[in-house]
């Protein structure tokens, strides 16, 4: 399939909240081409395995996180052609209902967009360095990692 | 000077987030690295350094523990991720 010359990457990691709208806006770059944005948002449960969760905290590894993510971008806008994505991912404390994590395809039409979409999601729950924590009424867990999500990264090889 | 750097759980159990170590044979790879650390006083160390699943990463790529480390390197630990 014919990739873009240089479609655009972008990973920001943070702790500030993000707007959906704004992000989504700003995936479109005016480019002619651009027929379908594909968007992913991610938000914290109250029910995980540990119970209710008050809280959720979330750790990055700096440098190496964006870098992560940024690979696996650069993977994605080779399988398909995609104009412009966009990764925004949360760190610090963070509480039921919240925004954790937003990607954004842009591409010619909606097929590319969805898998793009998809295959980001599924590589950066498997690959990035993030490490979440709940906080509950049992106390403070580390979330373990889930075999179901490196099986959903693996269907893409 | 080495920098040897932890994350999550791994971070926690340690009480370390951070090291700096001199560069010698006994760290010239992440495996003799690992025994090195093993030997801390803590008993936590061999625990932690010892699971089947823990990650290590030689600036910012993540290796096994054949790999070579170099001096300068900056060499991570860290347990499976759970982002997303």
């Amino acid at each position: 399939m014919a990739t873009n010359p240089s479609p655009s990457l972008s990973v920001t990691i943070s702790q500030a909240d993000f707007d959906i709208a704004e992000l989504q806006g700003s995936l479109q770059q005016g480019n002619a081409a651009e027929g379908a944005i594909a968007t992913f948002t991610g938000y914290v449960r109250s029910d995980q395995s540990s119970g209710e969760v008050s809280a959720m905290e979330l750790e990055h590894y700096p440098g190496m996180t964006e870098k992560s993510i940024q690979a696996i971008l650069l993977q994605a806008s080779e399988r398909w052609p995609i104009l412009s994505v966009k990764v925004v991912h949360r760190v610090g404390r963070l509480f039921p209902g919240d925004q954790i994590v937003w990607v954004g395809v842009s591409s010619g039409h909606r097929a590319a967009a969805f898998s793009a979409c998809e295959f980001i999601m599924d590589y950066l729950k498997a690959e990035a360095p993030l490490w979440k924590k709940e906080h509950s009424e049992v106390g403070e867990i580390w979330v373990e990692a889930k075999a179901s999500d490196s099986g959903r990264a693996r269907r893409w090889d | 000077m080495l920098q040897v750097v932890f994350f999550a759980r791994v971070k926690e159990e340690l009480g370390c987030g951070r090291l700096e170590l001199q560069w010698s044979e006994g760290s010239a790879t992440v495996g003799a690295l690992k025994e090195q650390l093993c030997q801390r006083e803590n008993g936590a160390w061999r625990n932690v350094l010892s699971e089947d699943n823990l990650i290590c990463a030689i600036n910012h790529a993540v290796v096994d523990d054949a790999m070579a480390i170099a001096d300068n390197d900056e060499v991570a630990f860290f347990p499976p991720v759970t982002g997303g």
